[in-house]
């Protein structure tokens, strides 16, 4: 009702939210966040286009540290649960998030992902991102830290074209290097054009069938470690907030 | 496309604040894009005129600000241009998005009692 007359006329006002539209899920990465580092696993958010070599990279790191350093994995996908039956087959512990037409996780999918997937037991656990350059790299899943993979053959100027993604990378693994003498790619550009979009752009050129790069590859993840394995390590996850419902 | 998920989360907050001062109407709503924030804003209204329908939000206005990138040198401050190399040609350092990067709801004009 009004104020001044009673007459009960509306009245219009602005009310200020100044919050990110992404408010919810980044609440839910936090709870994440908070569920790797009280189990001191690494979480990182591996992504990258389809076929760039996301699964290939993960099956040679798991067979490369040959159970020295315990890797798991959840693997997104618009449909089929193949990338992780891969990774099982490969000795990873992997469970497969189906997203239907999502074209990205988000936080809320790897959080029911966790439930029952053995995290505690691992030193390392990457998510699998669905392939795609352009949506996943908005979305905090709760890592610690974002890799992508980016293959030799997808030209040298996909850095250019999707500089949100590899803004927002840590990392970048040029994959399939071993192809690169049977194409008229110049390997060069593909790290000048990576360094005009990347802070201080990391790139390290790697080959999961030759193996190269795997030895700097897995110094960076040991690096990367270093700040959990300084820290109390807790089985149990701890106590669950009220998760948000899901949207439909 | 995410600008799908993008809306349904600001219509889902509109709806909440709106609850929350009991609003009869929504106006208005103003939105920040960031140029890296990994939204095409076309696309982001597109969605927004389709999926407002039946919503509170059927007859408000959407205002979206653009804001384009600006890089600086994390060390030393120094302006750093887009399409340059990400890295202080005075002092090494790796450079960061000063602005850009924005995704937010800013304000909501709505009636209310």
């Amino acid at each position: 009702m009004c104020s001044t007359c009673g007459c009960g006329d509306t009245k219009l006002v602005p009310v200020d939210v100044h919050d990110r539209l992404l408010a919810t899920n980044d609440q839910q990465a936090r709870h994440n966040r908070e569920h790797f580092q009280t189990q001191g696993v690494l979480a990182l958010n591996l992504m990258g286009s389809p076929g760039s070599g996301k699964t290939a990279i993960l099956e040679a790191t798991a067979k490369a540290l040959d159970g020295k350093v315990r890797v798991g994995a959840v693997s997104g996908d618009l449909a089929t649960d193949n990338d992780a039956q891969r990774l099982r087959a490969a000795g990873i512990p992997a469970a497969a998030i189906t997203t239907g037409q999502g074209c990205h996780l988000d936080a809320e999918l790897v959080h029911h992902a966790l439930h029952g997937f053995p995290t505690a037991e691992l030193d390392v656990f990457f998510i699998e991102n669905v392939g795609n350059l352009v949506c996943p790299a908005i979305y905090d899943l709760g890592q610690a830290a974002n890799v992508v993979a980016l293959s030799v053959t997808e030209g040298e100027d996909k850095p250019l074209k999707y500089p949100v993604m590899f803004r927002n990378a840590q990392l970048v693994l040029l994959t399939k290097v071993d192809l690169v003498p049977h194409l008229e790619v110049r390997v060069e550009l593909i790290r000048e054009n990576l360094s005009k979009v990347m802070p201080g752009a990391k790139v390290i050129s790697f080959s999961a069938r030759t193996g190269e790069g795997m030895k700097e590859w897995l110094a960076w993840l040991e690096e990367q470690r270093k700040p959990l394995l300084d820290r109390p390590r807790f089985k149990a996850p701890h106590e669950h907030r009220n998760i948000l419902a899901r949207p439909r | 496309m995410h600008e799908y998920s993008l809306i349904q989360a600001l219509l889902e907050r509109v709806e909440r604040e709106a609850r929350a001062h009991q609003a009869t109407r929504i106006h208005k709503l103003k939105v920040r894009l960031g140029e890296q924030a990994g939204v095409d804003p076309e696309l982001f209204s597109t969605a927004y005129q389709m999926f407002r329908q039946g919503t509170l939000c059927e007859g408000a206005e959407l205002e979206v600000k653009k804001v384009p990138a600006r890089w600086t040198c994390s060390g030393c401050g120094r302006a750093i241009a887009s399409g340059e190399v990400l890295v202080c040609p005075d002092c090494g350092a790796p450079a960061k998005l000063a602005e850009g990067d924005e995704l937010f709801l800013d304000s909501i004009d709505m009636e209310v009692p």
